[in-house]
């Protein structure tokens, strides 16, 4: 991609994106270090609110920003023709059609054509935002995704907080701190079970190190 | 003294010395941090170099607020609150249904620092404490979510007490009439309470680690011991009177009774923000700050001092 291509999305994070993610809201980011720089790679994340994306995103120097490349439901950031230019073009998402309209095939081909690239996948294993932090089943498609081309390390993170300051069906962004605690990467094997529950694992233990996730001692008693 | 700039105007010569010894302190921090460095591990050495720059980079903000004027410190306050406030949210057990009304008490932040720029005293004093105290469970009730209703409404009209209304008590002092006040001034009198409240902090935390031996309150904070406490106030104290005729318009004994009461609010405050963390069961508030935590770390002597030096600084002078 060219430098004058890149711009429009530097600007948008320059301008909107990261003052929105560090003053609007703030951050506690633990093991910034363990942050892959270069592909193939993929963050997998636990997904928590619509911010979930641009948060992961604004952790990257402007300069690395290209390489980012979020797995995105298509019928939210497709809904418009507003929302699909800001998100095709803005955020650079590859576009996820969760009704099953577009063919698996063609989303895998495009996710492995960017590991090939040397870009960095970002994806929510748990397929959907679900119940308010909670984290759902994993989905074996990362494991598939990571296996699919040689060297692909997957980076856990665990989120907590962003699921108050924009939650499912929330429509204003209310500010909080959230957490993002980053795992080590993981290399993915010949079981997939394995590797499953190693991932799984692993986001339970990140999300176990968040400052913001104290909400279940009022529910407990 | 005017050296020609527009700015700067505000501060006596005390001021500006007051500023100059503080930067001194850092620079001479900054070289025991570099003497030191064979004798530390690596981890030692990495946290210290973290704490004394996070202080550079505080005493830099808050001095080029307090040094552009009035205006640009209460917008640095009024976002000092703001931080302070969202990172007290965000680790309380917040519901969600209270989101709308979380966000209205975060526009209190501004409004509260409005009426500070105004000089409107009574709205100051009332605006937290009486009709936010009323505000706050009618807003709670207009959401409908009866379970857990008493602790929402306690804690969040604390956390916007600590934060908003204790914090703003400082900026309040930068507009008290400045000519009772001709040796420092209104940012005088705010850096004579900040510096001495953090400067408690660190010789309690000192004294301690010389001398603390016996614990004083083991089940809030194991690592507070009487000596580091008993030193503490006795240093803040005599500091105090000593700094009182320099920055205030109290003389050396009612400084030395001001040198107490920061020594001894310090202290609390400190301990119920332990208590808080305690009671979360996490060890520091946020990251915001590296080496010391969060916000709610750095200022929660602070939230106790204000109000009370505030007040003892208007009873017995304005």
């Amino acid at each position: 991609m060219s430098v004058i291509k890149r711009l429009p999305k530097q600007l948008f994070f320059l301008l909107i994106v990261k003052p929105v993610v560090y003053l609007l809201l703030g951050l506690n980011i633990y093991n910034k270090q363990r942050l892959p720089s270069h592909g193939p790679a993929i963050l997998a994340a636990n997904h928590n609110s619509h911010l979930d994306t641009l948060v992961l995103m604004a952790l990257y120097p402007l300069g690395e920003l290209h390489r980012v490349r979020p797995v995105a439901a298509a019928d939210y950031f497709l809904r418009n023709r507003f929302t699909s230019w800001l998100s095709l073009n803005l955020i650079g998402i590859i576009p996820l059609d969760r009704q099953g309209q577009v063919d698996k095939d063609q989303v895998f081909e495009q996710c492995q054509q960017a590991l090939a690239d040397g870009q960095i996948l970002l994806l929510f294993p748990e397929g959907s935002r679900g119940d308010p932090e909670q984290l759902q089943p994993l989905r074996k498609g990362v494991y598939h995704l990571a296996r699919s081309h040689a060297g692909t390390q997957v980076v856990p993170i665990a989120m907590h907080g962003l699921g108050r300051a924009l939650p499912k069906g929330g429509s204003m962004i209310v500010p909080f701190n959230a957490d993002v605690v980053i795992g080590e990467a993981l290399l993915p094997g010949d079981d997939s079970n394995a590797f499953m529950q190693d991932l799984q694992t692993s986001l339970e233990g990140l999300l176990a190190q968040c400052i913001t996730k104290r909400d279940a001692r009022w529910e407990d008693e | 003294m005017d050296i020609g700039l527009p700015f700067m105007l505000d501060l006596t010569p005390n001021t500006l010395n007051a500023m100059m010894v503080v930067v001194a302190m850092l620079v001479i921090a900054s070289i025991t941090q570099l003497i030191l460095r064979p004798r530390l591990s690596d981890d030692g050495y990495l946290e210290l170099k973290q704490r004394i720059n996070s202080w550079w980079v505080m005493v830099g903000v808050v001095f080029t607020a307090l040094m552009i004027g009035p205006t640009a410190s209460l917008v640095f306050f009024t976002i000092l609150s703001f931080i302070a406030l969202r990172e007290f949210f965000s680790i309380l057990p917040v519901r969600v249904t209270d989101r709308r009304l979380i966000l209205a008490l975060y526009l209190a932040v501004p409004l509260q620092y409005y009426w500070v720029g105004l000089g409107w005293y009574g709205m100051f004093i009332v605006f937290i404490p009486v009709y936010l105290f009323l505000l706050i469970p009618f807003g709670l009730l207009m959401l409908g979510e009866t379970k857990g209703f008493i602790r929402a409404v306690g804690s969040y009209q604390w956390a916007t007490m600590t934060t908003v209304f204790a914090i703003s008590h400082v900026a309040y002092l930068l507009m008290l009439p400045a000519d009772e006040n001709p040796a420092g001034g209104g940012v005088g009198l705010v850096l004579y309470l900040v510096f001495l409240t953090q400067f408690n902090d660190v010789a309690q935390y000192i004294w301690g680690k010389k001398f603390g031996n016996r614990k004083i309150v083991p089940a809030i904070s194991p690592n507070k011991t009487w000596a580091g406490f008993l030193g503490g106030v006795a240093t803040t104290t005599v500091l105090g009177a000593v700094l009182a005729p320099w920055l205030t318009p109290l003389g050396w004994g009612l400084g030395l009774a001001a040198g107490l009461l920061i020594g001894l609010a310090g202290f609390i405050g400190d301990l119920t923000v332990s208590a808080v963390k305690r009671d979360l069961r996490i060890k520091d508030t946020s990251q915001l700050i590296p080496g010391h935590g969060g916000i709610l770390d750095r200022i929660d002597s602070l939230m106790y001092t204000a109000p009370l030096f505030f007040h003892f600084l208007v009873y017995t002078t304005y």
